[in-house]
């Protein structure tokens, strides 16, 4: 199986050969849409077969030699319950974007289709990625299709976009290029045989710990480069840009699979690895999510283009998967993992489907539409299913994953106070507010441009690529245990693993020597009480 | 209870699978649209038979059997939350049933001809049957959460079916506003939920009730509280009412249906499904009493101003449901549930009457554009009617049975219902707790029950009695009393079922008192009261049966005499002098109530406005210019240092050596010093 889970991230690589082969531009299309299909359907035995009882333990586990001895850079690849599901979610929007392209780009095929089979396993490395300069190289191979798919193929002012889109999210993996060096060299230290190792399955056991001041500077740059890709606020101002003027598919691709790279680093190396640093600034981060619930509902509101009004409402959907992650209890993270997939199902298929009226009528402007409900029946049926998912109708995948996170914000015990959860539930309402003005403005009333009433419904192709999308919606709405289950495992260990290891971190602590800010921060004495009174939890 | 899966489900699913048929065969196939007849028949049958269903397990039940559940699959299992789909059914769910598609079935009979030229029929009674789909999970949902799925599942049918004439932006406007302000209340139902789950750590309403002990008062207040403020959105109250009104921009049958009969007694449900809770604060249940008291007389003078039909029966239902709030309030929990069963019949009844008014209205239009006139008129607007009693017989005398009903006159459905809530209101203000202010409010219903009779009666007088007026309002049309026809057969056979129902509803509640002035010591006849024992935690009435009697004849007086004065002022058509002469005796109030006490514009000026304003003109700007602009500066700053160092990075191999000395030398001194 776990040659299974290569061919995977690896075919859509091969499918460029294919595609720089072929002669026709049909030969193109179809080759990138089998491709990708065949990715989709070989990925979905890593998904029956997977186990889910220990879905801590990665599985499907490829490791390559080391490169040096001593020295543990090595190719290492698996899926755990933190992965799989975005893993899933990467390959079965694989066909979905290839299809979505089908008529709507024109310019240098080949190019196109190349970089969205690039993208394909630069992001399905990402997730498989279990060493963290695989994961590091990965994600910064992902930046490159996308900044040529926004710059070659995006709208007018797609140059400046995609620079500010690449420079932004370059500085942060810069930063987090030095912090991984310098984690590497330490945990070879602690190492046992080596002098320097980013193995994961290493850094997020228990026999490894970083001390507090260490900790927190690392912690704050991973931190920092997640938080652009997710983007958080106040680090999301490239996020409109580069979704306006990105294609259909990118936007898509960006929407759905990219910015969740950001919450799923969150989780997989800053709540795993720093666990005391993780706990520490937990309430800092979540007032930034909450404050970007908010804040991104009420820019979304007043936004004049509906891709600008979808890319703010992402700003304000991750600030409860931030939020969720950061409470750190299993019903919050594992609403936190499902949002991740909800988000990437309902703003994928927003996406989609302005595109598709894009492709029509030219246009992304609110007011130059109108009533058109009475002239697209399907589009706006879907539009309106797309909708309702997002802004958490219960029966519908967005409602399972906001609830979980809010339930387990409101009585998370960093977040101490249920403030946070009460301010995000605003959202709720807000969340209402922009949807339902923006689709009562180009749906609903009297028409009101007569280009309009030529424009043409959904045809089989955009339909049929909207399906899954919309049968996922409802049954992760229904039946989110079907999904929930495989990162149970996961979470319920990590989570303790983590409470653990910072408790076990913060008694070593108690005698070393700390500059005054960390024992401010972090106040190592207050815990010895603690462990008087309680058994040394060590494993 | 044992409770047959297979019958729960079918009861459940079978409004779905009409919604699903319908709408999946309607969306994608033209000539089923076509297929009108089979559309309404098969929605309708999607309603009717789990009526039947129903109806069966009613008859295996006594009032003291347990309740049914029936679990079907898990819906959420996260860590320590395990939500079940799971139906319950017991006394207080069956009845909710049997009133939502009993009432359902005849509503959706009666749309078949209602909406009968409609080109979105299919559409239509897809809406309708996943309403009540949904107003099904709602009620018999065994756990909060699956009640707030119906709960926010009745909320999207409602924008559905209000905005269905969608291309008219002002019902698309009432669509979104109903839905935005129920959404406000949803917000605290959420918080609601998250304090019950930090403690209890399960949503299901068995483990609720058991563990209610756990609670502190405080904690329990704000979730009684917050519950209630829920409750106040969807079920339309002080502050969040304004939508209700609004929402008579859809078609006719779904304000019977959703805006009448069952959606906006879904708060009442909720409050006396936890009833138990409620009665042990009792801080909130004065809150509850306020509130509905005061919607109820708010909304009944804003219904005195009215001349739009439904505008009338829209402020009408919102009084009526504060009325059930105020016996929610005082202990009443079977008196508002008493209420919400009696309500649903003559409101409905009242609401379908009103649609075959429209209809008929809406015909002698269609004459005279047939003929080539261009007249145009408000076909809901009261003043354009007038005589049409003899026209439409049938709607006259089930609007007329209804109206009487509402108005609470013995022995129509409404007189018991309304009058039980008075007597435990009353009763209430023998309490401990805010004892004066109970009477007050009693002082407070006695008023709307007059208000309530009077309009009503205005409304069916200038509605129905004098003489068409339509010819002289829009003079030179040429219309003519003689264009005016009843509906067909399909409108009504409902009307006279739910006419009927508002005959002999009443008799479900008949009080013991009564009963037991004649035979002795202790009656017991009130059917609702023992069917409904388990569940509802009621205050008891503690009042002597002559003072009961005395109360009783109070009641009757106040509404006979609001009858009188309404035939006095109305009885012969002559509206528009009489709606002065009031207007001429209440002064400036009079003008408050015709603007709704201006809450709209409150809303829109106080809270709407500044927000979108601040979004765009501060938040949008504050985005663009200060946090893109401190990027744009970084990057800026990090170009300029470029520059900077391109000058001195500049390949003239002399200057390297300076900065090398230079360096040298600096690093020296450092070491030196």
């Amino acid at each position: 199986m776990e040659y299974l889970l290569n061919i995977t991230i690896y075919l859509p690589l091969l499918g460029i050969v294919a595609v720089l082969l072929s002669r026709t531009e049909a030969a193109i299309k179809w080759s990138s849409l089998v491709v990708t299909s065949l990715t989709f359907l070989l990925s979905l035995p890593l998904l029956s077969t997977f186990d889910i009882v220990n879905s801590h333990i990665p599985q499907y586990v490829t490791e390559g030699v080391q490169m040096l001895d001593g020295f543990d850079v090595k190719y290492l690849t698996g899926l755990d319950g933190l992965s799989l599901l975005l893993f899933m979610l990467t390959t079965l929007f694989g066909p979905i974007v290839i299809l979505s392209s089908w008529q709507s780009v024109s310019k240098h095929l080949k190019g196109y289709y190349s970089m969205l089979l690039l993208l394909q396993t630069a992001s399905l490395g990402v997730f498989a990625a279990l060493d963290l300069v695989v994961f590091y190289v990965f994600f910064e191979l992902s930046l490159i299709p996308m900044y040529f798919l926004i710059g070659i193929w995006g709208g007018a002012g797609r140059i400046q976009a995609t620079l500010k889109f690449f420079i932004y999210t370059l500085v942060g993996s810069l930063i987090m290029l030095v912090a991984l060096l310098y984690l590497g060299f330490h945990a070879g230290a602690v190492h046992p045989d080596l002098l320097f190792t980013l193995d994961w399955r290493f850094l997020s056991g228990s026999e490894y710990q970083i001390g507090l001041v260490e900790q927190t500077w690392l912690f704050l740059a991973f931190a920092l480069a997640f938080c652009i890709k997710v983007p958080l606020f106040p680090f999301h101002t490239w996020l409109p840009y580069a979704h306006t003027e990105a294609p259909t598919a990118g936007s898509v691709v960006l929407a759905a699979i990219m910015l969740k790279m950001g919450t799923y680093g969150l989780v997989r190396v800053c709540l795993t690895i720093f666990p005391n640093a993780f706990m520490e600034f937990a309430p800092w981060f979540a007032t930034l999510a909450v404050i970007g619930i908010v804040y991104g509902a009420l820019v979304a509101m007043v936004q004049k283009d509906v891709k600008k009004l979808v890319a703010y409402s992402s700003v304000s959907h991750l600030g409860f998967v931030v939020l969720g992650i950061f409470a750190l209890n299993t019903v919050a993270v594992q609403g936190a993992i499902i949002q991740m997939i909800n988000h990437g199902l309902s703003t994928g298929a927003l996406f989609l489907l302005v595109g598709m009226i894009y492709d029509r009528r030219h246009s992304r402007q609110i007011s130059d539409f109108g009533g058109i409900a009475r002239v697209v029946p399907l589009f706006a049926v879907l539009f309106m299913i797309a909708t309702f998912a997002s802004i958490g109708l219960p029966g519908l995948n967005g409602f399972v994953g906001e609830f979980l996170i809010l339930t387990g914000s409101f009585f998370s015990e960093l977040y101490d106070q249920p403030v946070f959860a009460i301010i995000a539930a605003t959202g709720v309402i807000l969340a209402a507010v922009y949807m339902l003005w923006m689709v009562q403005r180009v749906m609903f009333g009297p028409i009101t441009h007569e280009e309009n009433l030529k424009l043409k419904d959904l045809n089989a192709r955009e339909v049929g690529l909207l399906i899954p999308l919309v049968l996922f919606m409802f049954w992760i709405g229904i039946r989110s245990e079907d999904y929930t289950r495989y990162s149970e495992q996961w979470v319920e260990h990590h989570i303790t693993q983590t409470m653990e290891k910072s408790d076990l971190v913060l008694e070593s602590a108690m005698y070393e020597e700390l500059p005054g800010w960390a024992i401010r921060m972090y106040k190592p004495e207050a815990t010895r009480e603690l462990f008087t009174e309680l058994p040394t939890k060590s494993q | 209870m044992d409770v047959s899966t297979a019958l729960v489900s079918a009861i459940v699913g079978l409004p779905l699978a009409g919604f699903l048929i319908n709408g999946l065969l309607g969306l994608f196939s033209e000539s089923y649209r076509n297929r009108k007849s089979w559309i309404g028949l098969l929605a309708t049958v999607a309603v009717f038979v789990p009526f039947l269903i129903t109806l069966t397990i009613f008859w295996q039940f006594t009032s003291d059997s347990a309740a049914g559940v029936v679990t079907l699959f898990t819906w959420i299992d996260v860590g320590t939350l395990t939500v079940d789909i799971a139906y319950r059914m017991d006394q207080l769910s069956l009845l909710m049933v049997l009133v939502v598609t009993g009432v359902g079935s005849f509503i959706h009979l009666y749309s078949i001809g209602y909406m009968a030229h409609d080109e979105g029929y299919w559409k239509f009674f897809a809406y309708l049957n996943l309403f009540i789909f949904a107003m099904l999970n709602l009620v018999m949902g065994n756990n909060l959460l699956l009640l707030f799925l119906g709960w926010e599942g009745v909320g999207v049918c409602s924008y559905l079916l209000i905005g269905f004439w969608y291309q008219d932006m002002a019902k698309s406007d009432a669509a979104k506003k109903a839905f935005l302000y129920n959404r406000v209340g949803d917000f605290a139902f959420l918080i609601a939920m998250f304090m019950i789950f930090r403690t209890v750590g399960s949503l299901d309403f068995d483990v609720i009730f058991s563990s209610l002990v756990m609670f502190d008062s405080t904690h329990l207040f704000w979730i009684g509280l917050l519950m209630f403020i829920g409750a106040t959105g969807k079920s339309a109250q002080i502050p969040l009412f304004v939508w209700l009104p609004d929402a008579m921009a859809g078609p006719t049958s779904v304000s019977a249906l959703i805006h009448a009969a069952t959606m906006v007694t879904s708060g009442i449900y909720l409050i006396t499904r936890f009833s138990e809770m409620f009665v042990m604060i009792p801080e909130v249940m004065l809150i509850i009493a306020v509130i509905g008291g005061l919607t109820a007389l708010v909304a009944a003078t804003i219904a005195l101003t009215q001349n739009d039909i439904k505008g009338v029966l829209a402020y009408s239902t919102v009084s009526q449901l504060g009325y059930m709030f105020l016996a929610l309030g005082a202990g009443g929990f079977t008196a508002a549930m008493f209420h919400v069963v009696t309500h649903a019949f003559f409101k409905a009844c009242l609401f379908l009457g009103s649609g075959s008014v429209i209809h008929a209205m809406d015909h002698v239009k269609e004459k005279l554009h047939a003929k080539g006139s261009e007249a145009d008129f408000d076909s809901q607007d009261i003043r354009n009617m007038g005589g049409l009693k003899e026209h439409l017989p049938s709607t006259y005398k089930t609007f007329l049975i209804a109206t009487i009903a509402i108005a609470g006159i013995p022995p129509l459905a409404g007189f018991f219902s309304k009058d039980e809530i008075l007597m435990h209101v009353f009763s209430a203000g023998y309490g401990e707790f805010a004892a004066p202010l109970y009477f007050m409010l009693w002082g407070v219903g006695m008023a709307t029950a007059f208000l309530t009779a009077f309009y009503m009666f205005r409304l069916t007088f200038t509605t129905f009695h004098g003489s068409f007026r339509l010819p002289e309002k829009a003079s030179g049309a040429g219309a003519k009393a003689d264009m005016l026809h009843e509906s067909p057969a399909t409108m009504t056979i409902p009307l006279w079922a739910l006419a009927i129902a508002s005959i002999i509803g009443g008799f479900i509640g008949f009080p013991n008192f009564v009963v037991a002035t004649f035979t002795g010591e202790y009656a017991d006849v009130n059917l609702l009261h023992n069917w409904l024992h388990t569940i509802s935690a009621d205050l008891p009435i503690v009042m002597g049966k002559a003072l009961e009697w005395l109360l009783m004849g109070i009641a009757v007086l106040v509404s006979v005499s609001a009858v009188f004065f309404a035939w006095k002022l109305y009885g012969k058509g002559q509206q528009e002098q009489s709606d002065a002469w009031v207007s001429g005796h209440v002064g400036s109030l009079y003008r408050l109530w015709s603007k709704k006490y201006h809450v709209d514009e409150i809303y829109e000026g106080g809270v709407v406005r500044p927000v979108v304003r601040f979004s765009e003109n501060v938040l949008a700007v504050f985005d663009m210019k200060v946090v893109d602009g401190i990027v744009n500066g970084v990057a800026g700053t990090v170009r300029l240092f470029g520059t900077l160092l391109r000058y001195v990075q500049n390949g003239v191999t002399t200057n390297y050596a300076l900065y090398l000395i230079l360096g040298v030398l600096l690093v020296l001194s450092l070491m030196l010093s």
